[in-house]
């Protein structure tokens, strides 16, 4: 089976796969990648390059996506259709092609109202479903969107995000479906911390036969504080920590949280390693990359 | 209808300050409807500028008229008089009736005393929303009348992103989620199918992306 990436290899391999998160810096500064390497080497499949995350600017994807390959780690370059119409979104592709990025999560992007610069004005030519469905043509029948003939088609490896936690809760699979028909190998979920409702959307994920059709990948990130799990619940979109897990990080003294918000991350893994239809975890230890070893390790998965 | 609200006031003073004749010019359809720039309007912000200049002790005259739609040329002329004998005419009109009367009067200067903002209804009294981006290719059939290239903050045509929480939208916890309307409407309407149906890029060719644009009715050109 020809597979277009080392990651879709392994997934193909039915290995239970680790994707990491490396967040470009806030500057031309390429040392921060280079620290973000050595810290995720040798524990991950893949590591998302984000695509100025939270509307924050920051290096560009593609940038700090060309640096990983040139250290030999494999990228998932994220990009937003928050900034790029069609025309500049075909052309990052095959420009990210040429410099050896193989995996693509196709994304809507956060709101700019969120980010650093608020005034700017917003593009969402095309949304994220339309963006997988574009990947996808661009590679399997080797045309542009106007069908022009590409001499070199670009031939990525093509993730999805899906949040089991947004609402309204009954459309999630739909559009999980909806995604997948457009052209997703590979989902990489919002941030688990209620398992209920994971394992409810991957229930009907699975009964609908889609995790015979796509890779699923869920969403990890260790928390740092009692502090950290409340801002997430309350501030960020389409996030969902139970009240339980906040009381728990509560409940342990004060040194001990970031041991404790290891230990909820690596009951979590253990889990989905058990779930049906699951096929590896994502791992977003946001500014927090020395983690992500000892959390590989002590989960098994190195 | 169009909606707008005023600058504010200490903009506008700055507008009309070089000014000692003005014209305040209201606007009796859209904007009189969601009360920024028809007769009531005019007069309010007629006493509040007279005011302000006095207290400055800097002398203005200011005439106060309403017509029926600045957007118009069988109404625009009504004004003409009153234009005639001012320095500056202040519009209390949509972008579109500052730059009708600004065509019409081509030698008069004509102010905006208004932020132009979109079309929209007025949901409950005194407060309006926007519903249509004037895209120029009405799909509203698909999506159960509830528009998402305007009413969703990133024009998402397949369905609701992730920070759609208990039916709002993650950019402000006041404004409805579009799709969670139309994930509703449509389940109403038994047409959930449209729910997975791929829709696929928008053609903007026949929105502003393609340019201003220009009706041309020729069965009504004389």
């Amino acid at each position: 089976m020809k597979t277009y990436s080392r990651l879709h290899e392994k997934l193909t391999k039915g290995k239970f796969v680790v994707t990491g998160e490396c967040g470009p810096p806030r500057g031309a500064n390429k040392d921060v990648i280079d620290k973000k390497i050595r810290l995720l080497r040798g524990f991950v499949d893949a590591v998302n390059v984000t695509d100025n995350q939270t509307a924050i600017v920051r290096m560009s994807s593609i940038a700090a996506s060309a640096h990983l390959v040139a250290a030999g780690l494999e990228p998932v370059m994220q990009m937003v259709v928050r900034d790029r119409n069609r025309i500049a979104i075909q052309s990052d592709i095959m420009g990210a092609y040429s410099l050896g990025i193989k995996n693509i999560l196709c994304l809507s992007g956060d709101h700019q109202k969120f980010g650093s610069q608020p005034d700017a004005m917003n593009v969402f030519d095309i949304d994220s479903v339309n963006l997988i469905r574009t990947v996808k043509d661009m590679r399997d029948s080797g045309k542009d969107m106007s069908g022009f003939d590409l001499d070199v088609a670009p031939k990525m490896f093509i993730g999805a995000a899906a949040n089991p936690f947004a609402d309204p809760f009954e459309y999630r699979v739909i559009r999980l479906a909806k995604k997948i028909d457009a052209g997703a190998d590979f989902i990489q979920t919002q941030c688990i911390y209620n398992m209920d409702r994971f394992k409810e959307w991957i229930r009907r994920a699975n009964n609908e036969g889609l995790t015979d059709k796509v890779y699923i990948l869920g969403g990890i990130t260790p928390l740092k504080s009692a502090g950290m799990a409340r801002y997430m619940n309350n501030k960020v979109a389409g996030m969902d920590v139970p009240e339980s897990i906040i009381k728990r990080m509560d409940g342990v003294d004060k040194k001990s949280r970031a041991d404790e918000g290891i230990k909820i991350c690596l009951e979590t893994i253990e889990e989905l390693k058990e779930t049906n239809g699951v096929h590896g975890v994502h791992i977003m230890a946001i500014e927090w990359e020395e983690v992500v070893g000892q959390i590989v390790e002590q989960a098994g998965l190195k | 209808m169009i909606t707008a609200s005023q600058k504010p006031i200490n903009e506008i003073i700055e507008l009309v300050e070089p000014y000692k004749k003005l014209l305040i010019l209201g606007c009796g359809t859209c904007v009189k409807t969601c009360f920024a720039g028809g007769e009531d309007e005019v007069a309010v912000l007629a006493s509040v500028l007279r005011l302000s200049f006095k207290k400055m002790a800097r002398p203005i005259e200011i005439e106060e008229l309403t017509i029926e739609r600045q957007c118009e040329n069988e109404f625009i002329q009504e004004a003409s008089p009153g234009i005639a004998r001012n320095d500056a005419i202040l519009s209390l009109a949509c972008g579109a009736g500052v730059q009708a009367m600004a065509k019409r009067f081509a030698k008069e200067v004509v102010l905006p005393g208004l932020n132009t903002t979109f079309i929209g209804i007025q949901e409950s009294h005194g407060v309006f929303t926007e519903e249509c981006s004037g895209c120029g290719d009405c799909s509203l059939a698909t999506f159960g009348g509830i528009c998402p290239v305007t009413r969703c903050a990133k024009k998402l045509l397949n369905g609701p992103c992730g920070g759609s929480q208990k039916g709002f939208c993650e950019i402000d916890p006041d404004t409805q989620c579009a799709w969670h309307l139309i994930i509703e409407r449509l389940t109403t309407l038994k047409q959930q199918d449209n729910l997975k149906t791929y829709i696929p890029p928008k053609n903007w060719n026949t929105s502003l992306s393609g340019g201003p644009r220009k009706l041309i009715r020729e069965d009504h050109i004389i």
